[in-house]
């Protein structure tokens, strides 16, 4: 059997992280959340329940239950679609076994809607090293999608086009380090490399191009993208231990693609307990992204060039989000299993600004090509209630 | 100066047996375990909640072209 060099030194790194030296399991806790997304003429909510709990001394396993109930009249439906609601449900199952310092991680996740169905399987190694300051973990993950499209039948009802059907695929390769700096201060470092091949484009939306004279100035045409995408990301963390007992949190990540596509994202979090039971977090998030080689908001003629998008995700855009939570710690009186439970909110705003994605609707008051520059803001809300047992 | 692909394979691989003898022969962690008390407080916890960031990343990936070293794993779409 012949192998890669980037796959023999990923075995070797393997090999290098397998020996005894350990880890600890995660917490059994269970997790009750409702979420909830609305922006955009969108909006996206839904439970979602987490489970995990020990086998034994060395073994968790963990199940996890989530749900998008989506109702959609965006700017994009609008433009090429009609409003519509949908449900997307996702199950994830997976176990975590510990031996001496290493943590062997595997599952599986499903996720279906009715015109997109994916399979992800993942597979990960921990190790902890030097005294337990270190801990770094390799992770492959492996996905298989089914695409289809919907059409509305002559009696109203959405089905998938018999004419469509296609796949995608998608391999990820993750390298993670947590390192411990000092007694206040610990240092995570990711990286990781995705794959995909096959239907990458969402088959809905349309690109326009300028024909002077008709309707609003534009036409509407099918999206091309390549059949292969390829990503590099890597981040950093830097987490300090304030002495009032609080934490500060720092993190950057740099992003880029065979698509062109640059990404810059900064976050700054704070956790500030107030009392014993009252946690409160703050957060400020900052992206930045540069357009796909093939995005345009309006292309200048049909059959421009060979592959063409103007999904607004390739666009160029950048986003602040401000986000606040609090928790509030508590223990059911006389209910040993229920000694520690918290009640967690959490609200994020999203304001995002596009560079080069244009509000199409207004091209019959505007002209094609000069509609003011679309704006999202979202309100994203978040209620769980968690348990330790 | 050119080095033939060979040599530098086994120069990587003489390079990466030495950092797993090196890991062997641990250095002396330069903070003792019962100087690491903070680290056991949930606040420094970098996923202190998963059921939430995980949510919150899902919304992030599918409006942004960006994507990945989250230390997730998701699936699906729910993005139009």
């Amino acid at each position: 059997m012949r192998l890669s060099p980037f796959a023999r030194t990923l075995l070797a790194l393997a090999v290098i992280a397998v020996p005894a030296l350990a880890g600890v399991l995660p917490e059994d806790r269970a997790d009750v959340l409702w979420h909830s997304y609305h922006g955009g003429d969108i909006t996206i909510q839904g439970p979602s329940v987490l489970v995990r709990k020990k086998v034994g001394d060395n073994l968790s396993l963990s199940a996890n239950y989530y749900e998008d109930m989506i109702s959609s009249a965006s700017i994009d439906v609008k433009l090429s679609a009609s409003p519509y609601h949908e449900k997307r449900e996702q199950w994830s199952g997976g176990a975590d076994y510990l031996h001496g310092k290493s943590t062997y991680s595997a599952g599986f996740i499903t996720s279906k809607e009715p015109d997109y169905k994916a399979n992800t399987s993942y597979f990960a190694v921990s190790q902890d090293m030097f005294g337990d300051l270190t801990t770094l973990t390799l992770g492959y993950r492996r996905g298989w999608d089914r695409v289809f499209r919907d059409i509305k039948t002559p009696g109203g009802v959405l089905e998938n086009d018999p004419t469509f059907h296609q796949r995608a695929d998608h391999r990820g390769y993750s390298l993670s380090l947590t390192q411990i700096l000092t007694r206040n201060a610990i240092l995570g470092f990711n990286y990781e490399l995705l794959t995909d091949q096959g239907y990458l484009a969402n088959p809905y939306r349309k690109i326009r191009y300028l024909s002077p004279g008709q309707g609003a100035g534009f036409t509407l045409a099918d999206q091309v993208y390549p059949n292969t995408r390829t990503s590099h990301s890597a981040s950093a963390q830097l987490k300090y231990y304030l002495p009032y007992r609080a934490a500060l949190t720092g993190q950057y990540r740099f992003f880029r693609d065979t698509w062109g596509i640059r990404a810059h994202t900064l976050e700054l979090d704070y956790t500030h307990p107030l009392s014993k039971h009252l946690i409160l977090d703050g957060s400020l998030r900052y992206y930045r992204q540069g357009a796909a080689d093939f995005y345009s908001d309006l292309f200048p003629r049909a059959n421009y060039q060979n592959f063409m998008g103007r999904d607004r995700e390739l666009a160029a855009f950048h986003s602040y989000t401000l986000g606040a939570g609090a928790s509030y710690e508590f223990a059911v009186p006389g209910v040993r299993a229920l000694s520690r439970n918290s009640i967690n909110v959490r609200v994020d705003h999203l304001m995002i600004d596009y560079g080069d994605f244009r509000n199409a609707l207004l091209a019959g008051t505007y002209g094609a090509g000069n509609e003011p520059l679309y704006k999202l803001d979202a309100n994203i809300f978040q209620v769980f209630v968690s348990i330790w047992f | 100066m050119r080095v033939a692909p060979v040599k530098l394979m086994r120069a990587v691989t003489a390079a990466l047996l030495l950092a797993a003898l090196a890991g062997c022969a641990a250095p002396t962690p330069w903070v003792k375990p019962y100087e690491r008390e903070h680290f056991a407080d949930p606040i420094m916890s970098f996923n202190r909640d998963p059921v939430s960031s995980t949510y919150l990343q899902h919304v992030f990936e599918s409006r942004e072209g960006a994507r990945g070293a989250t230390g997730s794993v998701g699936g699906g779409c729910g993005c139009n």
